[in-house]
């Protein structure tokens, strides 16, 4: 959304050029991909870079930590598996027997939309809030569910898409590939909608709004919109895999 | 009153057409009330359920927000990526 905004179509409409208000996707650096088309580097790339570097590093730090005096559990171990088992009651109350392939990425998949929605705390743009990420992770979502879709059927996955009746073919298709862009689209609209309010607040309002205030914006529209999402992007990549089973 | 260039026309057209799409957001509104409605006397009936059915509801809400979801992105692109403008100037 809002590529190249600077001196380009864009109106700026409510938000006059001397505005303060910044929500959009910066092109930090712009160069030609082996003299072919034009890549760049935006603010939406380096801030999941941050992310994913964030998750690391803790990772390391727990590894180290647990890999330090491994028959006495200390801080850092005890937290670490208390993350990892609440992931895992949830992954496993949901999906049942048919967890085990598919344990590893929605925990991943968890842990990254998490810190990409709560990123926003710190200065970041969240990486959450472009298009481009919300329609990645949930067209992975997708090829999953028709994976799982093609392995529990077989070849009778063809005979579902007439049911009930021969005519329905086309309404089947499109609810198949309404699936993944509806996934990001709620992802993409939360988040966007919750970046845009700070970024109103913080250029519109006079400075005494500025203290103390926002922390309840932060509040919800980062921490709780974001911790929400999170599930329900999970929760509905488990529901919709699962689905697929015939048991 | 003369002097409306097309691009000016498009642009607030545009912007009529933005607020016009956030009506989309009465529908959820609505929805995630009555979903919140009976959660509540869902656990007020049965306490020890509390649990599970807040998950449950905020599942349905969530899968219900979308409606308004799709209303507020066709929002934003009309106010900030607008396709419109650069075909009438």
């Amino acid at each position: 959304m809002a590529y190249g905004t600077a001196g380009s179509a864009a109106v700026p409409m409510l938000l006059n050029s001397d505005s303060k208000a910044d929500f959009f996707i910066h092109s930090y650096h712009e160069f030609r991909l082996f003299g072919g088309p034009v890549v760049s580097i935006n603010t939406t790339m380096v801030t999941t870079v941050i992310v994913c570097l964030f998750i690391l590093a803790l990772i390391l730090i727990a590894r180290h930590e647990i890999m330090k005096d491994y028959d006495e559990p200390n801080l850092v171990q005890n937290l670490a598996e208390m993350l990892v088992e609440s992931l895992d009651g949830i992954v496993n109350s949901n999906m049942g027997k048919h967890a085990k392939p598919y344990i590893n990425y929605v925990e991943m998949l968890m842990i990254f939309i998490l810190f990409s929605n709560i990123s926003g705390l710190f200065g970041l743009r969240p990486p959450t809030a472009d298009f481009a990420t919300t329609f990645g992770l949930a067209f992975i979502t997708f090829i999953l569910i028709e994976v799982a879709w093609v392995k529990s059927n077989g070849i009778r996955f063809v005979k579902d898409l007439f049911e009930p009746l021969p005519i329905f073919f086309p309404v089947n298709v499109i609810s198949e590939f309404s699936t993944p862009v509806s996934m990001s689209l709620r992802l993409f609209g939360n988040v966007m909608a919750g970046t845009i309010m700070m970024a109103l607040w913080y250029a519109l309002m006079p400075w005494f709004a500025k203290i103390g205030l926002p922390s309840f914006l932060h509040g919800y529209f980062d921490l709780f919109s974001g911790v929400i999402q999170t599930y329900v992007f999970g929760m509905l990549t488990m529901v919709f895999i699962t689905d697929r089973y015939p048991d | 009153m003369s002097q409306i260039t097309n691009e000016g026309l498009v642009a607030a057209c545009s912007c009529i057409g933005a607020g016009l799409a956030l009506i989309a957001g009465i529908g959820p509104g609505v929805g995630q009330g009555i979903a919140a409605g009976y959660g509540a006397s869902a656990v007020g009936r049965n306490p020890g359920a509390r649990g599970d059915i807040t998950s449950t509801m905020l599942l349905g809400q969530a899968v219900a927000e979308t409606t308004g979801l799709y209303g507020l992105v066709i929002g934003l692109i009309l106010l900030f990526a607008n396709p419109l403008i650069g075909r009438f100037s």
